[in-house]
């Protein structure tokens, strides 16, 4: 893997020294800008030029120097840096796709260097289904903008026109011999900022972009590579196991620190406060030190959880403040009709299938290296930093691959982990891994949540009024600071969790998709009403509030859509707002057939549709349930789904994307909640935390996309989450004549509603 | 103590104890990486090798079982360079997005191939159902399975 094969000398400063011939011929197009600081954090400072500087594609908009992103060597070797980090999306394979096809080279014969706080650009989280747009969109804009550079570097070198130059393959040929990119460059690199427009290749003429390409890491992740920071393997390298508290507010009162340092292979045990840790030479040594350790602690205990029996009143009995996320400052009239539910969310798991590891060193310099697979290597840094109480440029966070993480999981906290056993051992590599139940017990989850909606539809059977409630946290509880790392709070000098605020901005957080943008609608009035207390750790999950919200909502427009006795396609595309979502909608009623539909007995049909965070890929789902009237059961039978995500990158990967999206979202729909008593979660492995089996996989999950040349990228990997949810509920209504609300539709609820239903 | 375990077709002499789970030998001492921790209860077949001709799940199987026992990992299925026809499957299907999972749910196919070569997809779902993945990858892990039997029976 290239994250791990970068050499420690190869720093960015050195990258960026040089410039030359390059800028010389970049400054006959456009004014170049000075050098800015590049271990800053996101946003860098502003410039202190007078003029605003202007607004850069993507991710150039805060890391504006072509070097920051693109290098080539004196061999014609080039190198592409993003600041996003691969978490199985497919994101090293998109980016690459991007970069060769501006620069007309064979994608695999590309480097690529992701998120490291020393060699690649500051693009903070890889979150929020903004790779492509962030990153994707700058690679693929400065890789153009080299190119032109390389053509002009021709040009000046042929003395001719640039017009009738082109690149190829590594070389620029159009002149009476061909210049290879490596003797244009001659050793420079390109230290020059980025202008606002790039020549992009038009979609027409593409050769790598739009075209399925193979990930570049599945190889070496079916043949035993090294493949993720758990693989990683350095020289002397310790294994460090945690002993968590039993509970969140639990206090170590003793522990046998002496005891378990004598056992074989202990080379230290570390306790600080309430934080309890074991190195050994072995990791199985390591894992048995730790249960004897485990053992041998006794804790002072303290319920501090909501009452699991009542959670909405409790979440309710919480809400702080008061946001409006939408407001038409107009009264509802003509209302003939009315459809009022309330909807519930329980706390959901990501529930990663490794968990969540870390492999940290403090160096003779000084330095603690990282390798981690943290969703964002800047801000992780800036909080293991803090941690420390060591100086950032001392810390260096490199990520390297984890199990799938959809969101904030543990691997902060395990990079935090490795960071503390580390600074304890100096010079000795420490890897830490959780175990199933520290994963499963400590991982912030998706926040539990309660909506309620009030519709009405006028005489013609037109939604007239829309009101809509929701009561969430913050679902973004990431670090930065320290006190985001579960571990700070133990500490004999703790750091506590920032406090959480409400803002309402377009990307949304627990109001993700509140504002219904996507019907036409003469009323609407959206509250969120915000959380601040966090009784149960919670951060980023999947979708964020979009999962809830989605469901609540699309829940709903099926019963408007049934009080006015309309087809539930035809009702949404009545009211669509934007033509593209009526594209999709209309693509994945026609794939499933939802004209065609034959009623059977214990079969229904659902459909749903969002655009996601109403400025991302447009998702419609249509999909057939079957449920057991017996069991209670629910069986996902089929799904069509029509996604438009802008320009296509790699058709496969939005394909596996939004499968993966499909069936993860049905496991959250159908199993999943987080349990608890009034002191610890009790949710702690598979067998209490139960999620998809192959048992339940349906018989076809189909993708298909529309395709938008030309178009700006849409980000994709979260868009079915909600509208899956959704449509399965409306499938079971339709299945059994009976709606549910509350999340996860489990056998026993299922049974319920039908019970309660005749 | 030293314990004899034969992996992938060669005797490895192994210098642990005889309660380590296969797992962290396989991981630690012979430098294996395709099977994963992910549990360590046997719940989610992120673990799983074969043992003669078994899929086992080697995070809860001691080191003390499996002396004298054929042990194989996904690395016994060929290499970067030459896939397997069970590697070669998974990569053209693209089936993975984390690729966690993967290797044990190899495993699990390439035991089930090999005791039943023309499985039906009910088959492969049954024998996949202890082996947990958290991207929603299944229907193109069924898709590399049935592929790779194709292939095989028509090698």
């Amino acid at each position: 893997m290239e994250e791990f094969g970068a050499p420690s000398s190869l720093t960015r400063r050195r990258l960026l020294q040089g410039g030359g011939a390059l800028v010389m011929s970049f400054s006959l197009l456009g004014p170049a800008r000075g050098q800015g600081n590049p271990d800053a954090a996101a946003p860098p400072p502003a410039a202190p030029a007078a003029p605003k500087p202007p607004t850069l594609p993507g991710s150039l908009n805060t890391n504006r120097n072509l070097d920051s992103w693109i290098r080539i060597d004196a061999d014609g070797q080039v190198t592409v840096f993003t600041g996003k980090a691969e978490l199985g999306q497919g994101v090293k394979t998109a980016i690459l796709q991007c970069a060769a096809e501006e620069l007309a080279l064979d994608p695999l014969k590309l480097k690529l260097v992701t998120a490291d706080t020393q060699l690649s650009p500051n693009e903070g989280y890889t979150a929020g289904s903004m790779s492509m747009q962030d990153s994707g969109t700058a690679v693929r804009n400065a890789a153009a903008q080299v190119r032109e550079l390389l053509i002009a570097q021709a040009a000046k070198q042929l003395n001719v026109d640039p017009s009738t130059l082109h690149a190829e393959n590594g070389q620029v040929l159009g002149g009476p011999s061909p210049l290879a990119y490596g003797a244009l460059v001659a050793g420079q690199n390109l230290h020059v900022e980025a202008q606002p427009q790039s020549k992009l290749t038009p979609s027409a003429s593409f050769k790598v972009m739009g075209k399925p390409l193979g990930r570049v890491d599945i190889p070496t992740k079916v043949t035993g590579g090294l493949a993720y920071v758990q693989d990683l393997r350095l020289d002397g390298m310790l294994h460090g196991r945690v002993v968590r508290p039993p509970s969140y507010k639990a206090t170590l009162v003793d522990a046998d620190v002496d005891g378990v340092g004598k056992l074989p292979g202990v080379v230290k045990v570390v306790r600080d406060g309430s934080y309890l840790a074991v190195i050994a030479e072995g990791e199985w040594q390591a894992v048995k030190a730790m249960r004897t350790l485990a053992r041998s602690a006794k804790w002072q205990e303290e319920p501090s959880l909501p009452d699991p029996a009542h959670l909405p009143d409790a979440l309710k009995s919480l809400a702080a403040q008061d946001g409006t996320v939408a407001d038409s400052k107009t009264a509802a009239t003509g209302v003939v009709k009315t459809f009022e539910a309330w909807y519930t969310r329980p706390y959901q798991m990501h529930g990663s299938i490794g968990p969540s590891c870390a492999v940290a060193q403090l160096g003779a310099d000084g330095v603690m290296t990282v390798y981690t697979h943290t969703q964002g290597v800047y801000p992780d840094r800036q909080a293991i930093a803090q941690l420390l109480g060591m100086d950032q440029s001392k810390v260096r966070c490199i990520h390297a691959e984890g199990a799938g993480c959809y969101g904030h999981n543990g691997a902060d906290d395990a990079a935090a982990d490795a960071a503390l056993m580390a600074r304890a051992v100096p010079g000795k590599p420490v890897r830490v891994q959780f175990m199933r139940e520290q994963e499963h017990a400590w991982e912030p989850y998706g926040p539990g949540m309660v909506t309620h909606f009030k519709g009405g539809l006028d005489a013609n059977g037109r939604i007239v009024a829309w009101d809509y409630e929701l009561w969430s946290n913050s679902h973004g509880a990431r670090p930065g600071s320290a006190g985001a790392l579960i571990s700070a709070r133990y500490l004999a000098k703790p750091f506590q969790p920032d406090e959480q605020k409400l803002s309402i901005n377009p990307n949304g957080s627990g109001d993700r998709n509140a504002d219904p943008l996507g019907y036409n609608l003469p009323q609407k009035h959206v509250i969120w009403h915000f959380i601040k207390d966090q009784p149960i750790r919670q951060s980023s999950l999947r979708a964020l509030g979009a999962y809830c919200n989605v469901f609540s909502m699309e829940s709903s427009v099926d019963e408007l859509a049934r009080l006015a006795g309309k087809d539930q396609v035809q009702f949404r595309l009545e009211h669509a707002a934007d033509p593209r979502g009526a594209d999709v909608i209309k693509l994945a009623a026609e794939k499933f057939g939802w004209s065609n539909w034959q009623p059977s007995a214990g079969h229904g049909r659902g459909f749903a549709f969002a655009r996601y965070k109403n400025h991302a890929c447009y998702v419609a789902i249509a999909l057939e349930v079957e449920v057991n009237r017996d069991s209670g059961a629910v069986r996902l039978v089929r799904a069509n789904v029509g996604i438009d995500s802008g320009e296509i990158v790699n058709p496969d990967g939005i394909r596996n994307q939004t499968e993966g999206g499909v069936l993860q979202s049905m496991s959250w729909t159908l199993y999943e909640a987080v349990t608890f008593d009034r002191t610890r979660i009790t949710s702690v492995d598979w067998q209490t935390y139960p999620i998809l089996r192959f048992g339940a996989v349906p018989d076809s999950i189909t993708v298909d996309i529309i395709p938008r040349p030309g178009q700006p990228f849409l980000g994709t990997g979260e868009g079915a989450q909600g509208p899956t949810a959704a449509a399965l509920g409306n499938a079971i209504r339709d299945a059994i004549g009976v709606r549910l609300y509350d999340l996860p539709f489990r056998p026993e609820k299922v049974k319920a509603a039908l019970l309660a239903g005749k | 103590m030293s314990i004899t375990l034969n992996v992938n077709g060669e005797d490895h002499s192994v210098d642990a104890d005889i309660d380590t789970p296969l797992l962290y030998v396989l991981r630690n001492d012979l430098k294996l990486n395709a099977a994963k921790f992910g549990c360590g209860l046997g719940q989610c077949g992120a673990c799983t090798v074969i043992v003669d001709d078994r899929p086992i799940f080697s995070c809860l199987t001691p080191i003390s079982l499996l002396q004298g026992r054929k042990i194989r990992t996904v690395e016994s299925l060929g290499t970067p360079d030459k896939p397997g026809p069970l590697q070669r499957a998974f990569i053209d299907e693209q089936a993975a997005q984390c690729g966690y999972c993967i290797p044990g749910m190899m495993m699990r196919a390439q035991a089930l191939l090999e005791r039943n070569p023309h499985a039906s997809d009910a088959e492969i779902r049954t024998a996949l159902e202890p082996n947990l993945c958290r991207c929603g990858t299944h229907m193109r892990i069924i898709r590399a399975v049935k592929r790779a039997a194709n292939a095989m029976a028509g090698a």
